[in-house]
C-alpha cells in the first residue's frame, strides 16, 4: 500500500513539475511564437501578394514582386559587395587587436575587453551621427582637399563613408569571438613550434591561424548579416545615396507602402542569411572532427 | 580542446641558419607593431564618443566648428519639450521591455533545464533565430504582424463598445515598441542566464535536496544567487539595447509615442547641430554610466560572495563568452 501511495505521490510530482516546466518557458514560447515565426510567415505570403489601392496588401498569388527584385538587383548586390568588403576589413583590424588582448594583454585584460565592450553597447546612432562630424567638410575631408588639390573631395555621401560607417559599428561583434578562440589557445604550441625553429610566420600560419579560424568564421558570419541588412548607417553617412536593400526595405513598406515588394525583398535578404548559416553549419562540422569549436 | 598535431614542416624548418639575435631584433618590431594597432584601434573606437561630448560643449551654433566652452545648449536641449517627451517614452519603454525580457528570459532558462530534447532543440533554433536575422526584418515583420492583427480586432472591439469616435480601438505606441523589443532581449537574457546556469556547481543544489529544502527554497536560496550576475548583466543589457533602439522603433512606434533615437535621427536628417549633440552627450552618459554601475555591482557581488577570479563575474566578461 504505501509503495503505491508513494508511486502515486511521486506521480502526482512529475505532473505538477512538468507544469511547471510550461509554465516557465510559456512567456517566452509566446513571444517566440506571435512576434517571430508570425510575423516572418506573414511576410512570406506577404510576398505572393498585391499591392492595395490605398497600399497595404490584397491576397494573391503572383510572382510579380520577385521578377522585379531579379529585374533590378542593384541593392542586393550593393549591399553583398559592402558587407564582403566590411567583413574582410573588420577581420584584418580584429585578428591583430584580438591576438595582443588574448595573449600580451596582461592584467589588463579584463580592463581592455570591458572597453571594447562599451563602444558597442551605447548608441550605435549616435555612434554613427559623430562621423559626420569627423568625416566633414571641416576635418578629414578638408585634410585630403589640401592633400588632393581637389576642391570638390567628398568622402560623406559615398560608399567609403558607409564602408567605414560598419566597420566601425561591427568591429567589436569581430572581436570578441576571435579573442575567446585565441585565449583557449594551448600555448605550449606556440612555444613548441618556436623550440622546433620556426619563425614568426610560420608559427602564425601554421599554428595560431589554424585555432583562430572558428572564431573568424564566427565573428565574420555576427558582422556579415547584420550588415547585409544595415540601414541606419547608408541612412546617415551615405546620405541615403548608397541605396542598400535595408534603404529599399523602408522605403518599399514606410513610404511607397508597397508591402508585397517590400516582402519579396525581406524574403531574399533571409535567404542570403539562411545560404550564409548553412554554409557557416557545413564548415563547423567538417571542422569537428579534428578540433573543438566554440559557436557564437 | 584537442590539440592539432604540429605539422611537419614546422618541424622541417629547423636550422635554416637565422641567428636568434636577428629574430630577436626583428620580435621587439613585431611587439611594437601589436601595440600600435591595439592603441589605435582603441582609439578608432573611442574617437567618435569623445568628438560628440566635446562638441556638445561647443559654444558655436554651427556644430562642427569649435569657438569657446559653454554648456548652454544642454540646457537648451533639456528644456526642449519635444526632448522631455522623448525622454519620457524612452525610459517608460526600457524600463517595461528590461522588466520584462529578464523576467521572461530567466523563465525560460531554467524551464529549459527540464524539457524533451527534442522541444529544446526547436526552442535553440527559434532563440538564435530571433537574434541573428538582420534587425530590420524582425521591425517591418512586426509592422506587417501588428497591422494585420489590428485590422481584424479594431472592427470587433468596435462593435463590442456600440460604435462611436471615442471608442478604444488597439493602435501602435509604447505596447507595441515593448513587445517587439522583448523578443530580442528575451533571447538575450536566455543566453546570458543558461551560460551561467551550465557553469553552475550542482552539488550545493543537491546538498540542499538532501537536506529536505523545498523545491523553491533551494531556488530562493542557492540557484537563484548565483544566477544573480547573469540576470542582472541581462538586465542592464536589455535596458539598453531599447534606450538606444532605432531600427525596430522606428516601424513599430505611432503617434506620441517617439522615443530619444528617433528624435535625434530625425535631426540628424536635417544636419549636425549643437544641441543634437548635447542630447547625444546624455544618452552616451546615461548609457556607460547604467554598464558601469552594472560592472561594479557585478564586481561587488562576486567579491562578497567570496569567489575567486572576479574577472568571470564582469559584465565583459559574461558577453565575450556568449559571443
Amino acid at each position: 500500500m504505501t509503495a503505491i501511495a508513494a508511486t502515486a505521490r511521486r506521480q502526482g510530482g512529475r505532473d505538477r513539475s512538468a507544469l511547471l516546466t510550461g509554465l516557465l518557458i510559456l512567456p517566452a514560447s509566446i513571444w517566440y511564437v506571435f512576434l517571430l515565426v508570425a510575423p516572418l510567415a506573414i511576410v512570406v505570403v506577404m510576398s505572393f501578394g498585391e499591392k492595395a489601392r490605398n497600399g497595404g496588401y490584397v491576397p494573391a498569388f503572383v510572382l510579380d514582386n520577385y521578377a522585379r527584385v531579379l529585374e533590378r538587383p542593384d541593392p542586393f548586390l550593393d549591399s553583398l559587395r559592402l558587407a564582403t568588403l566590411g567583413t574582410i576589413l573588420t577581420m584584418l583590424v580584429a585578428l591583430p587587436l584580438a591576438y595582443f588582448l588574448a595573449t600580451r594583454a596582461g592584467r589588463r585584460k579584463g580592463l581592455l575587453v570591458l572597453l571594447l565592450v562599451i563602444p558597442f553597447w551605447t548608441s550605435f546612432l549616435i555612434r554613427t551621427y559623430s562621423w559626420l562630424i569627423i568625416l566633414g567638410p571641416r576635418a578629414v575631408a578638408s585634410f585630403f582637399q589640401d592633400l588632393l588639390g581637389d576642391e570638390r573631395f567628398r568622402i560623406l555621401g559615398t560608399d567609403l563613408a558607409v564602408l567605414i560607417g560598419v566597420t566601425y559599428g561591427y568591429l567589436p561583434l569581430m572581436v570578441f569571438p576571435i579573442y575567446v578562440t585565441l585565449e583557449r589557445m594551448d600555448r605550449t604550441l606556440v612555444e613548441a613550434s618556436k623550440d622546433l625553429g620556426a619563425g614568426r610566420w610560420a608559427t602564425f600560419r601554421q599554428i595560431t591561424l589554424p585555432i583562430a579560424l572558428p572564431g573568424l568564421i564566427t565573428g565574420s558570419i555576427l558582422v556579415f548579416i547584420p550588415m547585409m541588412g544595415e540601414y541606419v548607417i547608408p541612412a546617415i553617412l551615405g546620405y541615403g545615396q548608397t541605396f542598400l536593400i535595408g534603404n529599399a526595405l523602408v522605403l518599399d513598406f514606410l513610404e511607397a507602402r508597397h508591402w508585397p515588394a517590400g516582402a519579396a525583398k525581406a524574403v531574399g535578404l533571409i535567404a542570403v542569411m539562411l545560404i550564409t548559416i548553412t554554409a557557416y553549419l557545413w564548415f563547423l562540422n567538417r571542422g569537428r572532427q579534428t578540433r573543438d569549436v566554440s559557436v557564437l | 580542446m584537442s590539440a592539432p598535431a604540429v605539422p611537419a614542416t614546422v618541424a622541417g624548418r629547423v636550422g635554416r641558419g637565422r641567428s636568434r639575435a636577428g629574430i630577436d631584433r626583428f620580435g621587439s618590431l613585431v611587439e611594437g607593431a601589436f601595440r600600435t594597432h591595439a592603441v589605435l584601434a582603441y582609439a578608432f573606437l573611442y574617437l567618435p564618443i569623445v568628438i560628440v561630448i566635446v562638441f556638445a560643449f561647443n559654444a558655436n551654433r554651427l556644430a562642427t566648428i569649435w569657438t569657446e566652452f559653454s554648456t548652454d545648449w544642454f540646457g537648451v536641449a533639456l528644456g526642449n519639450s519635444v526632448v522631455q517627451a522623448a525622454l519620457r517614452n524612452s525610459l517608460i519603454v526600457a524600463v517595461a521591455n528590461a522588466v520584462l525580457a529578464t523576467l521572461f528570459g530567466t523563465m525560460a532558462a531554467l524551464g529549459l533545464q527540464r524539457v524533451p530534447k527534442r522541444l529544446r532543440i526547436v526552442f535553440d533554433a527559434l532563440t538564435y533565430v530571433s537574434i541573428i536575422v538582420p534587425e530590420i526584418v524582425i521591425a517591418l515583420a512586426t509592422l506587417v504582424f501588428f497591422a494585420s492583427v489590428f485590422d481584424i480586432v479594431n472592427p470587433v472591439l468596435l462593435d463590442l463598445q456600440g460604435g462611436g469616435t471615442g471608442a478604444f480601438k488597439l493602435s501602435f505606441g509604447h505596447a507595441t515598441i515593448v513587445a517587439a523589443h522583448v523578443l530580442f532581449n528575451t533571447s538575450l537574457v536566455l543566453l546570458l542566464v543558461r551560460a551561467r546556469l551550465s557553469g553552475m556547481d550542482r552539488t550545493m543544489v543537491e546538498a540542499s535536496y538532501d537536506l529536505f529544502a523545498t523545491p523553491w527554497r533551494t531556488f530562493r536560496q542557492i540557484t537563484f544567487p548565483q544566477l544573480l550576475p547573469a540576470i542582472v548583466a541581462g538586465f542592464l543589457l536589455a535596458f539598453t539595447f531599447s534606450f538606444d533602439d532605432y531600427v525596430i522603433t522606428t516601424f513599430v512606434s505611432g503617434p506620441g509615442s517617439s522615443t530619444l533615437p528617433l528624435y535625434v535621427f530625425g535631426q540628424i536628417k536635417r544636419g549636425v547641430s549643437p544641441e543634437t549633440n548635447a542630447v547625444a552627450a546624455m544618452i552616451f552618459a546615461f548609457t556607460i554610466g547604467v554598464l558601469l554601475l552594472g560592472q561594479v555591482l557585478l564586481l561587488w557581488q562576486a567579491r562578497r560572495s567570496g569567489r575567486r577570479g572576479a574577472a568571470d563575474a564582469s559584465l565583459s566578461g559574461m558577453i565575450a563568452e556568449q559571443r
